[in-house]
């Protein structure tokens, strides 16, 4: 996707916070690929991981706008720096007999899991960064995909830097 | 019932915490914060806080009924506008909140400090479908700068200090607080903080030196400079700052409808509003500039016009407390995001410490002189010879006869635009519109609450005969409370702004705009028990403005002007400023 951006924001954890973040984007028309929100291991705090896209001036905005927001304790741009991002996909394939030992071979590659098994499908736990995630889809949609479903994304800095309230790289 | 109070007082001087109502704790901490006025409405869900409103804090409090929750909001809107303090509403839940949703998107949009209690449904019923129940947090999350649901009574002091630190401070904006039945009815020891501290909210007010050194750079060099400045300036009291300023450079200044008072409108310096109505030379100097300096000003596309031509040729430096407002229309060369009294105090020092280059201000000079050339090509006019009433006429003859000393507040559309254009602001809070979500019914409510602030004052609400109609309820307000509000109807029979829309851009088809079904406002007035007043011919209008002036009480004067007359100059919606229609 052009110009992929994954934003890291540090939130109060209270009732309103979520709705406060998504009505600003649906509000001002801004995009969200993916959101994934849960609290931190200080419990007053969650940790959202926003990914988006749109050109700079856009983005700007994004960032400036989720610093405007009270609730909101640290917002970074994680596409500044190196980061690592993984998601989480659940993957229900058709695997019938013939089908079966090739859904292995794939999930073997992708160092992914069978969670179930049905006479005539499997579902598949695969983690990864987004490139991993898209490759071992479009492996597996030559068996036929029956379902997907994905975390969105999450993501750290890479190295010392750290994203607690109070570190810097703010 | 003195004696429940005298009681707390006394426990309270000896050390003993009494545990006292959700209702008496709002009161207490509004008083602590140095309320003295509320504007509001009563029902079921808030009928404690007006018992105990009534019974203990009587002496303590104004009220002021309206007519309808949103006048309420208008009002406490008109009432912090005018005075530079926060304006504070009560009404119930259900309705009562959702008829404040377009007062407070009118505060939020012009940075309004404006806070709203709200009662709602007792908590163990929320989202039970109640009666009167609304999730009035969830529906004005997007119209207020923060809003609270207080879940029990121990964190109602606590959220209301909150409440007025974040309206107040950065850049200002209206508070919702949703105040449950069973939080307001139960008790609980109250201690009203001293100071708060929100650690995710941290506005920058104070300027960063290095951007103001490299402002105070191209302010010496400017050969053709524009100070455009907003309605930041009169927000952070900055105005005697920004006269400073400019006549120290001697630099020109344009400002936003917003920002009308913030520099005398009678100065030399001064060239008049800019934007879609603006002054020809107002916007010929945006288009012609080499530096822009916007101060307290957000860059709205009514002021713009195209926005890739606004300012082509200019360096703009831009002040602005509010860091979203910077690089969002419009991007500038120097962006300080600070509050204007701050960014001006800073740049008058560097400047004072080394001045501008001879150079640059022998092109000044030069500047000047095109200046005057613009104003001479265009000034705004109409005709003066017809005794059919012009609306511009109205408005200067309102000027002359109160000495431009009044409260001016409008509606919304022409009226708004030749109160803006016709009257002359020198002084900062005393021009009340609702500028950027541009509502109307705004006006009439607003003018009650500068009139509470200031019952001495003129105040005067120019009104059209299509907003008037929006709160005209609040005749009874007035009436009740003695308030000598003043209301100007340029009444034309139509939505007039729009109509002109439609004369110059739909082809003449005036879908819906001919009001002229409307009430007799005179007798409308007198049923009410105010005064009405009617002018229609020119030689009239002196006479009924000096007979409302000398009423006692409040009066509608209706001007039955041209009903064509449209308001220019114009720079049609998405065309540069320079493409202005001039008549």
């Amino acid at each position: 996707m052009e110009n992929r951006k994954v934003i890291s924001a540090l939130v109060e954890n209270k009732p309103g916070v979520l709705a406060r973040v998504a009505g600003m984007f649906s509000g001002r028309s801004f995009n969200i690929d993916s959101l994934s929100v849960a609290p931190t291991m200080n419990p007053e705090f969650s940790r959202m991981t926003i990914v988006t896209h749109g050109n700079e001036a856009i983005f700007e905005q994004i960032i400036k706008q989720l610093r405007k927001l009270i609730n909101i304790s640290k917002v970074q741009d994680l596409t500044r720096g190196d980061y690592v991002d993984r998601e989480l996909v659940l993957i229900k394939v058709k695997a019938a007999s013939i089908k079966r030992a090739e859904a292995l071979r794939i999930v073997e590659i992708f160092r992914a899991r069978i969670v179930d098994v049905a006479q005539d499908n499997l579902t598949i736990e695969v983690t990864g960064s987004q490139g991993k995630i898209e490759a071992i889809l479009e492996l597996l949609s030559s068996l036929g995909i029956l379902e997907v479903i994905r975390t969105g994304t999450v993501a750290i800095p890479r190295g010392r830097k750290g994203l607690k309230a109070g570190d810097s790289g703010d | 019932m003195p004696h429940i109070k005298t009681s707390i007082v006394f426990a309270e001087r000896n050390g003993i915490k009494l545990k006292i109502s959700g209702a008496q704790i709002l009161l207490r901490s509004l008083k602590a914060e140095g309320v003295d006025t509320i504007f509001g409405y009563p029902g079921g869900a808030v009928i404690d806080i007006f018992d105990t409103l009534v019974k203990e804090f009587s002496e303590e409090f104004r009220f002021i009924l309206v007519r309808h929750e949103q006048a309420a909001v208008h009002a406490a809107d008109g009432y912090a506008r005018a005075t530079g303090r926060p304006g504070i509403c009560l009404v119930t839940s259900g309705p009562g909140g959702t008829n404040t949703v377009t007062g407070l998107a009118t505060a939020y949009m012009d940075s309004i400090p404006v806070i709203v209690f709200t009662g709602q449904v007792p908590t163990p019923l929320i989202g039970n479908d109640a009666f009167q129940e609304a999730d009035i947090v969830g529906i004005t999350r997007p119209c207020t700068k923060h809003n609270y649901l207080v879940a029990q009574t121990e964190d109602l002091a606590s959220t209301i200090k909150e409440a007025f630190f974040i309206a107040t401070t950065g850049r200002p904006g209206p508070i919702l607080v949703d105040l449950p039945k069973d939080v307001v009815q139960n008790k609980a020891q109250f201690e009203y903080p001293d100071k708060i501290e929100v650690p995710t909210y941290k506005p920058n007010v104070k300027a960063h030196l290095p951007s103001v050194k490299r402002a105070a750079e191209l302010i010496r060099q400017a050969e053709r400079p524009v100070i455009y400045a907003g309605g930041g300036v009169i927000t952070s009291g900055a105005h005697k700052e920004l006269y400073k300023f400019a006549s120290m450079l001697n630099f020109p200044v344009t400002s936003t409808l917003m920002g009308l008072g913030c520099f005398p409108a009678t100065h030399p310096l001064f060239l008049g509003m800019l934007g879609m109505h603006g002054t020809f030379r107002a916007n010929m100097a945006i288009d012609n500039a080499d530096l822009l300096l916007a101060i307290g000003a957000r860059f709205d596309d009514r002021v713009t016009g195209r926005v890739e031509e606004f300012a082509r040729d200019a360096k703009i430096i831009h002040i602005d407390i509010d860091p979203t407002s910077i690089q969002k229309n419009i991007v500038v060369d120097v962006p300080i995001v600070c509050d204007a009294h701050d960014g001006l105090s800073r740049l008058i020092e560097e400047l004072e410490a080394k001045g501008r280059s001879p150079k640059a201000d022998e092109k000044l000079k030069e500047w000047h002189s095109k200046l005057t050339v613009w104003r001479n090509q265009q000034r705004q006019r109409f005709d003066r010879t017809t005794e059919i009433i012009k609306p511009q006429f109205v408005v200067e003859k309102l000027y002359e006869l109160t000495k431009g000393d009044a409260i001016i507040t409008t509606e919304v559309g022409q009226n708004q635009m030749w109160a803006a254009q016709y009257y002359l602001f020198d002084n900062p809070r005393t021009f009340l519109s609702s500028g950027g979500l541009g509502a109307m019914g705004y006006g009439f409510p607003a003018a009650i609450g500068a009139q509470v602030a200031y019952p001495d004052k003129i105040v005067i609400d120019i009104a059209g005969d299509g907003s008037i109609q929006m709160n005209i309820q609040e005749l009874a307000t007035v009436v009740q409370y003695k308030l000598p509000v003043k209301i100007a109807i340029l009444n034309n029979g139509y939505l007039g702004m729009v109509r002109q829309w439609q004369e110059r851009f739909y082809d003449q088809v005036y879908a819906h705009t001919d009001i002229t079904v409307a009430p007799d406002f005179v007798k409308l007035a007198e049923a009410y028990g105010a005064v009405g007043l009617r002018a229609t011919r020119s030689s009239e209008v002196e006479n009924v403005i000096k007979e409302s002036l000398k009423t006692k009480g409040p009066v509608i004067i209706d001007f039955v002007v041209d009903r064509e007359e449209g308001v220019y100059p114009m720079v049609p919606a998405g065309a540069p400023l320079k493409d202005m229609i001039l008549v």
